[in-house]
């Protein structure tokens, strides 16, 4: 089985954010990269199949500018054997949108024909939690979304729910799964890996060499910080918290 | 440029996990917040890459891999485990300790032995290892930002993988090959750790006095006998096994540092093959831990006596050979405490700013500056600003100071004996001055760290203390500051003739008057700053040889001479160092006009930083050039009996009178 990764450059988990000054968009500038949570994890669980003799191949695929170079070296320093790395200018936290992404890692997985794609839930900058479902639809194969289980060998994947978990059998390979936060805890890199991941070839090429066509995104009218937590209020007793938390906050 | 985090932090995860175990007598430490850590990478990479040219200093010495994008990616891979595995524990470690235990074995904080299984596993200990003992052959300077990294998130906990680095390089340079076989490469995997057994009851400074004693058993191996204090990681539940690397006195060898051996004396005896038998246990140790101490500060590094009852061990290298053997990594030891300076104050930095950010009190003098609120942020204050400043001007020319040391000492295993030894005499000058003035310095900025909370900084809660605490030790170990003064003034520029003295001085009044004459300087009014240096660097040598010409008459002169020429030798080669970190941003500035915006704030922040240097710190030099250059009178003439001696001297701490027969 040959699996295809999807790892995206991000804003590190721990960064807060600062609106830029034109509040189109989040000030990037100087602020601490790292790749994405969930792609760490699809990065893990990748590399785990090819450990367990699951996987002959773990190709990892990032789409950004020159930098994602360094998600890709990480991916491979994890384990993965070879980087594909799709160049672009355009914002991938905004300007590059979640259909066009699909739509770019649809032509990575023709031409690579890998059976099994893992790729993050979501991303922690845009946290649309689309692409893995979209790819899947191009694609026309299965998807296992919010995996926190794989079984390649029974075809069931445990997948979160609102209320808990449930269990989905796909009917075969190929197929796309997106993992989410229990599916495994990523290795950190260990210095003999990234040393031999030196060794380990990235391929880039960017939208236009691959020959996609992008979908119009999304349009960002304005970027803002959430409104200021405000005071809270002194209940006189237990009923009064029940009544508020079911009257006015309608949590309970 | 730092993250932005919260000022303070809670811990969850570590307040869970100190909840009361098993044992009755276990006590729940108190969860108390720490000051969270970022690594400063981009601090790290502009000294490396635009200040000190590493990556042609790497090209240079063959290293053709360590290209400034891949040196950072090891850097980044180091500095996310320390984010995530390693800083969590510094709190929380300081508040449990370690416990010695009714069977003699000690047990570190939770989750300390699982950092260092994960550590291991990294493969981090052998990265300055050649390949043939299992590492990577990368050169030592990446060693030193490696414990850099580590040691800002959690500087107890650095230095047991820290001990061993000690423990690798030494059996590196002087074991036989048999003795790497077994030791070296268990030392590199991590799975037994090593130790540095030097200092005894009645000597730490003065090893001369050493009474640690060897036996030949005939068979080539010896037996050790003795005490050991003031042991890091002498005993701990970490590794399967741990090497001793013991000073010891063979029978009829010479008086004093010329009859001191090196013994490897493990803990477990391996078989054979050179493994352990799977029967360890209390019962069966080579060495046993006597106790463990209680401290000011580091306290989840387990501080051991030591004893050695005919615990068999093996000659390193040649017999009497030992202290020399020792001072083959003293440059690199120094370099590594020199380093624990920069970290306490790094951290310090991180846990006072965003309080000054944050915390409003009072108005600025010269007008409101936040006047929607009901004070203004604290960072306007004169005062608080210049705490910072301190702080923030000592961190980075400390950093680029340990730096520049660090690319010289990757010379130090060179195959080429004549550049090894250029290396050792170069940095023999830097590495006592580094030692003293960054760690005297750390524990100031610390201090300052903790002064802009104002009573909250004395306050556990908000970790700014514990800082200080684990700072506090840096300038009594691996040599005081008293020590390094004397080494510095008395060894390696007198007893050098100044030869290596005057090197390093024209080095940088010529760097210094490259710079002052460029346009950079005059774009960015560096010229003044240009100038001082070059004057100050020849002050460091007339001022020297006042001191000598003085000590010709009255050799008490040197001893009283040191500590303040010291620090005036530190605060020149800060300044030195700021120069080029000018220079530097400058150039930075005048070559992209176009550079965003942060990259701007940056570079000009080192202008600044640079110029609060000079302004305000540099100062200082100058007083204490003259004090150093006094008469030692005023501290020689007090006598014996001056010293208010109303107060009682314990019964059994000597009388200093008896035996007192000056010559």
């Amino acid at each position: 089985m040959r699996v295809l990764v999807g790892v995206k450059r991000v804003v590190d988990y721990a960064v807060k954010v600062r609106v830029a000054a034109d509040k189109k968009a989040v000030d990037l500038a100087n602020v601490k990269m790292s790749m994405n949570p969930f792609c760490e994890i699809a990065v893990e669980e990748a590399v785990r199949l090819k450990e367990a003799k699951k996987a002959t191949e773990v190709i990892a695929v990032s789409i950004g500018p020159k930098a994602s170079a360094e998600t890709l070296r990480t991916a491979l320093a994890m384990g993965a054997d070879r980087g594909i790395h799709i160049t672009t200018d355009l914002r991938t936290d905004q300007e590059l949108g979640s259909l066009s992404v699909a739509k770019i890692l649809a032509k990575v997985a023709e031409e690579e024909s890998p059976d099994a794609i893992i790729l993050g839930k979501q991303s922690i900058d845009g946290d649309f939690g689309c692409t893995g479902s979209m790819l899947a639809s191009l694609m026309d194969v299965p998807q296992c979304t919010f995996a926190a289980k794989i079984d390649f060998d029974a075809s069931t994947v445990e997948r979160e729910t609102d209320t808990g978990t449930e269990i989905v059998k796909f009917p075969g390979l190929p197929a796309v799964f997106t993992a989410d936060l229990r599916l495994n805890e990523p290795r950190y890199a260990t210095l003999p890996n990234i040393m031999k991941a030196k060794k380990k070839k990235i391929d880039a090429k960017s939208i236009e060499d691959l020959g996609v066509e992008l979908s119009e995104g999304n349009e960002v009218l304005e970027v803002f910080e959430p409104p200021p937590r405000e005071a809270g209020i002194l209940v006189e007793d237990v009923d009064g918290l029940v009544d508020k938390l079911k009257n006015e906050a309608s949590v309970i | 440029m730092y993250g932005q985090k919260s000022a303070v932090e809670i811990d969850t995860d570590s307040f869970f996990k100190t909840l009361p175990a098993e044992s009755e007598d276990a006590k729940p430490a108190s969860a108390h917040a720490q000051v969270p850590f970022v690594t400063p990478l981009r601090e790290m990479n502009f000294v490396l890459n635009e200040v000190l040219d590493a990556p042609g200093h790497y090209q240079k010495l063959g290293y053709t891999d360590l290209t400034p994008d891949f040196v950072d990616e090891i850097n980044g891979a180091v500095a996310s485990f320390a984010e995530e595995k390693v800083a969590p524990l510094y709190s929380s470690g300081d508040a449990e300790g370690c416990k010695y235990n009714t069977d003699s074995s000690v047990s570190t904080p939770r989750g300390y032995k699982e950092a260092y299984e994960e550590w291991s596993q990294g493969g981090w200990s052998g990265l300055t290892v050649p390949e043939e003992y299992g590492g990577q052959g990368m050169p030592l300077s990446l060693g030193v930002i490696k414990s850099e990294i580590i040691g800002t998130a959690n500087w107890s906990w650095s230095m047991y993988p820290g001990l061993s680095m000690g423990a690798i390089n030494t059996l590196l340079l002087h074991a036989s090959e048999e003795q790497k076989q077994t030791y070296l490469t268990k030392l590199v995997t991590g799975e037994w750790s090593g130790t540095m057994c030097l200092t005894e009851p009645a000597c730490g400074t003065d090893l001369g006095q050493v009474s640690t004693r060897a036996v030949d058993n005939g068979d080539g191996s010896y037996s050790v006998t003795g005490t050991k204090v003031y042991i890091s990681g002498g005993e701990h539940d970490m590794a399967e096994n741990i090497v001793h690397i013991v000073l010891a006195r063979l029978p009829g060898a010479p008086e004093g540092t010329k009859g001191i051996s090196l013994f490897l004396v493990p803990k477990y005896l391996p078989n054979e093959e050179g493994e352990l038998t799977g029967e360890e246990s209390a019962d069966n140790r080579n060495v046993t831990c006597v106790g463990i101490e209680d401290k000011m500060g580091i306290k989840s590094s387990a501080t051991c006596v030591m004893g050695f009852e005919n615990s068999k061990g093996w000659l390193i290298g040649e017999p009497n050979d030992g202290l020399n053997q020792m001072f083959t990594f003293m440059n690199t030891a120094r370099l590594g405490t020199a380093m624990q300076g920069v970290c306490h104050m790094e951290r310090s930095y991180q846990g006072a700013l965003p309080w000054c950010m944050d915390r409003a009190s009072m108005r600025a003098l010269s007008g409101k500056k936040y006047p929607d609120d009901v004070a203004d942020k604290i960072i306007v204050h004169p005062d608080v600003r210049k705490n910072l400043l301190t702080i923030k001007a000592l961190t980075e020319c400390g950093r680029a100071m340990i730096y520049d040391a660090a690319l010289k000492a990757d010379g130090m295993l060179d195959d080429d004996e004549a550049v090894r030894e250029k290396c050792e005499e170069e940095l023999g000058l830097h590495t006592p001055t580094m030692k003293a003035w960054l760690t005297e310095l750390g524990i100031e900025c610390s201090s300052l760290g903790m002064q802009v909370y104002g009573g909250a900084g004395f306050i556990k809660d908000y970790g700014m203390e514990q800082i200080m605490r684990d700072a506090r030790i840096s300038t009594l170990y691996e040599g005081t500051t008293g020590v390094q003064a004397l080494d510095l003034l008395g060894r390696k520029i007198i007893l050098d003739k100044g030869k290596e003295l005057g090197k390093q001085a024209k080095l940088q009044i010529g760097e210094a008057f490259e710079i002052g004459t460029s346009s950079t300087a005059g774009n960015h009014n560096l010229r003044g700053h240009a100038l001082e240096v070059a004057s100050l660097s020849t002050q460091w040598v007339t001022t020297s040889m006042r001191i000598v010409a003085g000590a010709a008459s009255d050799r008490e002169i040197v001893g009283s001479a040191s500590t303040d020429f010291l620090m005036f030798s530190g605060y020149i080669s800060g300044a030195y160092q700021w120069l080029k970190m000018m220079n530097a941003a400058g150039t930075a500035l005048d070559a992209n006009p176009d550079m965003d915006a942060a990259d701007r704030s940056f570079y000009e922040s080192k202008l600044h930083t640079g110029r609060f240097y000079f302004d305000r710190l540099l100062p200082k030099a100058y007083a204490l050039r003259d004090m150093s250059i006094k008469k030692p009178d005023s501290i020689m003439n007090m006598p014996l009996d001056g010293w208010d001696l109303a107060t009682t001297l314990p019964s059994n701490s000597g009388d200093a009178y008896a035996g007192y027969k000056p010559e």
